[in-house]
C-alpha cells in the first residue's frame, strides 16, 4: 500500500501553486501554455476523483443493454458493433439514456465548463 | 535571415521597395508557416503576410488544396469584390523561400472570444451572420472555369472518409457510431449543384473589424462539392464559444445567415445544411481524436495537442443534442 498524500492531493497542490503563484508572473505564449498545463492537471484530478464511480456505472448499464459481461472497453466495442450494424438504435430502450449518462460523465472530467454540458445539467 | 531573402524577393516585384522589416512568425507546423512583415518603401511601408511551405517540403498533405491553389482562390475572391487579401506574389524557385505566396496584410481580429465579447465588435456582431451569408454566396458563385484543380467531395465520400479515419484510431465511441449510422441513413445524395466550397469557413479563418468581416483566410481545405456544406460547418457548436443559442459563430441566427445567402441570389436547403452541421460536428470530433494520435506518435508532443484530444467529448454531447435531444 502506498502512503499518503494521494496522487489527487499532490496534483491539486501543484496545480494550485502554478495557478496562484506562477501564472501571474508569466507573459505571452508561455502564459497560454501554462494555462493549458494547469487545465490538464485539473482534468487529471477530476478523473482521479470521478473515474471509478462512472466506469462502474457505465459497465453496469452496458451489461444490462448487451446481456453480456466483459471488460469495459470490450463492452464498448460490442456496443459500437451493434450500433454500426443497426442491431441497437435510439429506439432500443435504454440506449439514449446510456449514451447521455456516459457522455455527461465524460464531460464532468474533460470540460465541466462546456456550455452544452452546463445547459444539460440543468435539463435533467 | 528571412528578412534578407524576403527583401531580395520583394525588390523584384514591388517597385521602389528598399527591403523588409519586422518579420515575425505567426504560426507554423513543420510543413507550413505564416509570417508577417512590412515592406519598406519611401512612400510608406506596406503590411504583408507570407504563407509558405519552407524549402524542402514538397506537395501539401492529404486533403489540402495546395498553396498555389490557395493563392489562385484568394485572388479570384479579391477580384470578385469579396473580402479577401490581395495576392501580391506567388513564390518562384529563384526566391529561395520555398513554395507559397505573399499577400496584403489586413488588420483585424480572428480570435473568437474577443470577437464575441469585446466592446469594439459590439456593432459588428448583430450584422455578421447576414454579411457572412452574402460572402459565402459570393464564394459559391466564383466562376467555375477560373478555379484551380480541386478535389470533389460528396456527402457519401465524406462519410466514408470520416468512418475510415475514426476506425483507424481503434478506440470505441458509441456516439460517433450513432452519428455515422445517422449520416448514412440520411445521406441526401449528390448535390444538384456542385460549386466551390471553402471548406473551413469559421472563426479563426475570418478577419473581423468593428465594421464587420474584412477578409476570408485559409483556403487550405477548399474543394468542389455541395455548397450547403459551408453553411452547415459555420453552425457547428464548437465555433459558438459558449454562445450556444446563436448557432452562427456564437453571434447570429441561421435565419440571418440564410437571408444574407439568399439576398445574393442563391438558394438555401435548410435540411441539407442541418445534415452538414451533424457531419461537421462529427468531423471536428474526429479531428480532435487525430490531434491525440499525433501527440502520441510525435513529433509534436505538445500539451496543447494532448488536451485537444480531450475535447472530442464536447462533440459527443453536441451530437446527442442534435440526434437524441432530451425533452425539457
Amino acid at each position: 500500500m502506498q502512503d499518503e498524500p494521494t496522487p489527487n492531493e499532490l496534483i491539486k497542490a501543484v496545480a494550485d501553486f502554478l495557478r496562484n503563484e506562477i501564472a501571474p508572473e508569466i507573459k505571452g505564449h508561455n502564459a497560454f501554455k501554462l494555462r493549458v498545463g494547469i487545465n490538464a492537471l485539473d482534468l487529471v484530478t477530476r478523473q482521479l476523483a470521478l473515474e471509478q464511480g462512472s466506469d462502474a456505472a457505465e459497465a453496469a448499464r452496458l451489461k444490462q443493454l448487451l446481456g453480456v459481461d466483459a471488460a469495459l472497453i470490450d463492452l464498448n466495442r460490442a456496443l459500437c458493433e451493434k450500433i454500426a450494424k443497426g442491431e441497437i438504435d435510439l429506439q432500443t430502450p435504454g440506449l439514449a439514456d446510456h449514451l447521455w449518462q456516459t457522455t455527461m460523465d465524460k464531460l464532468a472530467v474533460d470540460q465541466p465548463n462546456y456550455a452544452s454540458y452546463k445547459r444539460e445539467l440543468g435539463n435533467k | 535571415m528571412i528578412e534578407e531573402q524576403l527583401g531580395r524577393c520583394v525588390a523584384a516585384w514591388y517597385p521602389g521597395a528598399t527591403g523588409v522589416t519586422g518579420a515575425a512568425k505567426l504560426s507554423g507546423g513543420a510543413s507550413q508557416e505564416t509570417w508577417t512583415f512590412d515592406i519598406v518603401h519611401p512612400g510608406g511601408n506596406a503590411g504583408a503576410i507570407l504563407r509558405r511551405a519552407p524549402p524542402g517540403y514538397g506537395a501539401s498533405p492529404g486533403r489540402a488544396a495546395g498553396l498555389e491553389a490557395e493563392a489562385t482562390l484568394m485572388q479570384l475572391a479579391y477580384d470578385a469584390g469579396l473580402p479577401s487579401p490581395r495576392v501580391m506574389h506567388v513564390l518562384k524557385p529563384e526566391d529561395e523561400l520555398g513554395r507559397g505566396f505573399i499577400m496584403q496584410r489586413i488588420e483585424g481580429e480572428t480570435i473568437a472570444r474577443k470577437i464575441l465579447r469585446d466592446e469594439q465588435f459590439a456593432k459588428a456582431r448583430p450584422i455578421l451572420a447576414r454579411q457572412l451569408g452574402k460572402v459565402i454566396a459570393g464564394i459559391h458563385g466564383l466562376p467555375a472555369a477560373k478555379l484551380p484543380k480541386l478535389r470533389e467531395i460528396s456527402a457519401t465520400k465524406e462519410i466514408a472518409d470520416l468512418e475510415r479515419e475514426y476506425r483507424s484510431f481503434n478506440w470505441p465511441r458509441p456516439v460517433f457510431e450513432l452519428a455515422l449510422r445517422w449520416l448514412r441513413g440520411r445521406d441526401p445524395g449528390p448535390s444538384k449543384e456542385i460549386t466551390l466550397v471553402h471548406g473551413d469557413f469559421r472563426h479563426g479563418n475570418l478577419i473581423i473589424g468593428p465594421d464587420g468581416v474584412r477578409a476570408v483566410l485559409d483556403w487550405e481545405l477548399a474543394h468542389l462539392g455541395d455548397p450547403m456544406e459551408d453553411l452547415g460547418w459555420i453552425c457547428v457548436n464548437s465555433w459558438r464559444f459558449g454562445e450556444i443559442d446563436k448557432p452562427v459563430g456564437g453571434f447570429g441566427s441561421r435565419e440571418e445567415l440564410f437571408a444574407g445567402y439568399e439576398e445574393a441570389g442563391r438558394k438555401v436547403d435548410p435540411a441539407r445544411v442541418m445534415f452538414w452541421e451533424v457531419m461537421g460536428t462529427l468531423r471536428w470530433g474526429i479531428m480532435c481524436c487525430g490531434m491525440m494520435q499525433r501527440f502520441r506518435q510525435g513529433p509534436d508532443h505538445s500539451m496543447e495537442r494532448a488536451m485537444i484530444g480531450r475535447r472530442s467529448s464536447e462533440t459527443e454531447i453536441d451530437l446527442l443534442r442534435l440526434l437524441a435531444p432530451k425533452r425539457g
